[in-house]
């Protein structure tokens, strides 16, 4: 159906690195300590791109990155580019700072609605917050079908036959564009740089940024037609009441007897309790 | 896993201690190509830049994703297929793919035919990062020399079909040269090559110990002018992957068992002829083979930083008599002469390609000037650094290669029995340093390559370039004069050398100990630029001066000597063995 090839949108995210913790990581109040931790790529969202990246190559089409945050977030988007992405936006405003994820997702879905995307691309989570919501909520805020936890895709006459991961196997469903999917690690990793990207890259900076800014494009909540009562604070309902750190210790424990009988009576016993199946 | 570019700083510094300024400006003629394309840089700081972005992407490649495939690509390695067709092990087949996507399989190759047209210091180092991961691959990947010789001397629609696919990975090369009886010997090559009634070249014969001879492009030696028997009947010809062309076998080896090793069929391949007729192996393999050697030296320097780097980590954790096993004085040592060894080995390498890169381009700069007042200047300055690269090449693959050995060696030592075992990687770092020191040319080949300028003095003259313009402490200042003495010492022996009744057979004899030691005053020179650079590489240098010179020394006094009992009196002391 499409003479053009598709075209794909992917939301990324730049998170601290939580592989490089150290005794300053979190603030007494609970939070992540952002100062104290590189900053990086959020790892699924890489997945996500590399999804984006193989549908252009073997379909055509253009692949547009969009990142929501301080000015810092030009760091990945510089790396979208060099990794492939034809375009990248920086939504950045005051008004969304203190977004959680409802709020979040509200101004990236109006971000990349601009785009009128065949396919949008989200990593399945961040290593940040770890809650999975802001790709499904996206799609429901488009209309569109959100496709979660993806591991491989295929594009049939503008169907896309996706495989999932559901834990216990996999799930092939047939979706009609548009759709969002939620990409996980089993996706296969990013493609390295192209080094004549890096290149020519490496000097893309958004008006944020200060310089020309020029490479990279900048998207306000106005730009983007955000209602301000559903930014930042004012549209997120979220509160963090309490942070408890849970230890998690050895307690009580049972013999299995080593026979096929009683691993049969074990594995039915998780079974009847929906500890597994 | 580990990025490793960014994990070793010394990469980096020691580029910056060589300082490719000028390279830079050679490489991008003047940065005239930032008008062309958005992509090229537009002063030298920039296409420095560039360059350490590159290594950086090299360094994510290979560290995270081809370094954890090497163990099984060396228990694996590559298969031949019933239908004569090669099935490389998955982690070679992955890293063609990754860094023919990156674009730095056409590191050196110009912009216009889908290179990054960076010097080949660059590539270097980039040979010494895959090298560190998987040696094995550095055969593949470093043979980015197929495209530079189709640039260099190749028609411009021959240079346009074949070299950007070699700098995306799509295509894999080969140097076909070898054959059963022509080894270090190549002028002795019977693969033939004549016109077929068509105009169409045909190539006949056999090659052996072909690297990456399954590969899609093939430059192959072979005798196109039957009325000469020697190097002037031989021609270079490009032989694309053809069912006329088949692997027969291939080699089963000590180590490198990820780079497919092929004895080749050609039966009226077709061809094409590279650059002129005759020149073969006069111009194009001898242009070919230095590449070659400077490649070796940086897969040298690799594998002997993996090694470095196992035996430093295992030594630090491993614990006898209570305490970790680094503690101990006697080990301490051993690993103080790894780490410098292979600091030496690294700057020699990329201070040789930093000289291959000046002679290219002033190379370049000359054609363009030519002239104009300038040219003679530029002139004479590439054919100091081509008389240097003479010398200096063959002296930094020797050394390299050497190195590795003895480092390699050394981390299987200090592992212990879990270094003669199969559960760490030191056993095959060992397996895969000791081809280095026989393909593309033995170290006594290189020791005969460099003795000319050693005898000829010109080794002071390469001291004096890798030290000019270098602001020296007093202390440094000290030190130079200990390279002053080592030289001193050298001269002395090449005069006795030179004086000795015996004549070309004496020569013969101690060329390797007055290589050795020019080798180390060069290197010593080298050290002290790097120690001007990085106050903390002068215990480095302190150690190369303290534990070195003597050895130096003992070996310049062998030299002298005046033995000649090892020619004389060979039947007696190495008698000939003979069946029972």
């Amino acid at each position: 159906m499409n003479k053009k090839g598709y075209n794909c949108v992917v939301c990324i995210k730049q998170v601290p690195d939580t592989k490089r913790i150290g005794p300053d990581a979190m603030k007494e109040d609970g939070t992540v300590n952002r100062a104290a931790l590189p900053a990086v790529f959020n790892p699924e969202d890489m997945n996500a791109l590399e999804a984006a990246l193989s549908v252009k190559e073997r379909y055509g089409g253009k692949v547009t990155a969009i990142a929501m945050g301080l000015p810092a977030a030009c760091a990945i988007l510089r790396e979208a580019l060099m990794r492939g992405a034809d375009e990248a936006y920086l939504v950045t405003d005051r008004k969304a700072a203190g977004s959680d994820t409802l709020a979040t997702s509200y101004i990236l879905s109006q971000a990349v609605r601009r785009f009128e995307p065949d396919l949008v691309f989200c990593g399945r989570q961040a290593i940040d917050g770890d809650t999975a919501q802001t790709g499904p909520q996206i799609a429901e805020k488009l209309g569109f079908p959100a496709i979660t936890y993806l591991e491989k895709l295929d594009l049939e006459d503008g169907v896309a036959v996706a495989v999932r991961d559901i834990g216990t196997g996999v799930e092939t469903d047939r979706v009609k564009l548009p759709a969002l999917f939620t990409v996980t690690d089993r996706y296969g990793e990013l493609r390295p740089p192209d080094v004549r990207r890096v290149m020519e890259y490496k000097k893309a900076k958004a008006p944020a940024e200060g310089g020309e800014g020029s490479g990279i494009g900048q998207l306000s909540c106005d730009d983007i037609g955000c209602e301000a009562e559903r930014c930042g604070f004012a549209g997120s309902p979220t509160n963090v009441s309490k942070v408890a750190s849970v230890v998690l210790a050895g307690g009580e424990y049972r013999e299995i007897p080593a026979t096929d009988e009683g691993i049969k009576a074990f594995v039915e016993g998780l079974v009847a309790d929906h500890t597994i199946g | 896993m580990s990025n490793f570019y960014k994990d070793n700083p010394d990469i980096e510094k020691t580029l910056d201690a060589i300082d490719l300024s000028e390279v830079a400006e050679l490489c991008e003629e003047g940065f005239r190509f930032a008008k062309e394309y958005q992509f090229a840089p537009v002063d030298a700081a920039d296409a420095i830049d560039n360059y350490k972005r590159a290594l950086d992407t090299c360094g994510d490649i290979v560290g995270n994703r081809i370094a954890p495939t090497a163990e099984e690509t060396d228990k694996v390695g590559n298969i031949l297929n019933e239908d004569g067709s090669v099935t490389y092990a998955p982690g070679i087949k992955l890293a063609i793919e990754l860094l023919g996507r990156s674009r730095l399989s056409g590191c050196t190759i110009p912009y216009y035919l889908g290179g990054l047209n960076m010097p080949c210091t660059i590539l270097t180092a980039c040979n010494d990062i895959v090298s560190r991961a998987d040696a094995s691959l550095m055969n593949i990947f470093g043979l980015q020399g197929i495209a530079e010789t189709i640039n260099a001397f190749a028609s411009e629609d021959i240079k346009r079909e074949y070299v950007p696919n070699l700098c995306n990975g799509t295509w894999t090369g080969a140097m076909v040269l070898t054959e059963p009886d022509a080894g270090s010997d190549l002028q002795s090559v019977k693969t033939t090559a004549r016109l077929d009634e068509n105009g169409v070249w045909r190539v006949n014969g056999v090659k052996r110990f072909i690297t990456n001879g399954c590969g899609d492009v093939l430059l192959v030696l072979a005798r196109t002018e039957p009325e000469f028997g020697d190097g002037r009947g031989l021609s270079c010809l490009l032989v694309e992957k053809c069912p006329q062309v088949k692997v027969r076998r291939l080699e089963h080896k000590l180590g490198i068992n990820g780079s497919p090793t092929c004895e080749l069929v050609f039966t009226d391949a077709p061809a094409k002829l590279i650059g002129q007729r005759k020149r073969g192996l006069i111009t194009y393999v001898m242009a070919l083979m230095n590449g070659a050697r400077v490649g070796i030296s940086a897969q040298g320097t690799g594998i002997g930083e993996a090694a470095y780097r196992a035996a430093r980590d295992y030594a630090a954790a491993r614990k006898q008599f209570g305490v970790t096993i680094d503690s101990f004085p006697a080990l301490r040592e051993l690993m103080c002469d790894m780490s410098v060894d292979l600091q030496v080995s690294r700057i020699l390498a990329y201070y040789s390609s930093k000289c291959v890169d000046l002679e290219n381009g002033l190379a370049k700069k000359f054609e363009a000037l030519k002239g104009s007042p300038e040219a003679a200047a530029v002139r004479a300055r590439m054919k100091k650094y081509a008389a240097f690269n003479k010398m200096l090449t063959p002296m930094a693959k020797y050394f390299a290669s050497e190195m590795s050995m003895r480092v390699s060696n050394g981390a299987v030592a200090v592992l212990g029995g879990s270094g003669f075992m199969k559960d760490y990687p030191v056993e095959r770092y060992l397996r895969d340093s000791r081809i280095t020191t026989i393909y593309e040319g033995t170290s006594q080949l290189q020791v005969v390559a460099a003795i000319a300028g050693v005898m000829a003095g010109l080794y002071r003259e390469v001291v004096a370039d890798a030290l000019d313009g270098v602001a020296l402490s007093p202390a440094l200042e000290e030190k130079r004069a200990r390279i002053e003495e080592l030289a001193a010492g050298v001269d002395s022996a090449v005069a006795f050398v030179k004086g000795h009744p015996a004549g070309k057979t004496y020569h013969d004899l101690h060329a390797r100990e007055l290589v050795d030691a020019a080798i180390g005053a060069v290197a010593g020179a080298l050290m002290i630029r790097f120690a001007a650079k990085f106050p903390e590489k002068e215990a480095s240098l302190d150690y190369w001066l303290a534990t070195k010179w003597p050895v130096f020394h003992a070996g310049l006094a062998r030299a002298k000597s005046g033995y000649t009992g090892s020619v004389e009196l060979f039947e007696t002391i190495a008698p000939a063995v003979v069946p029972e």
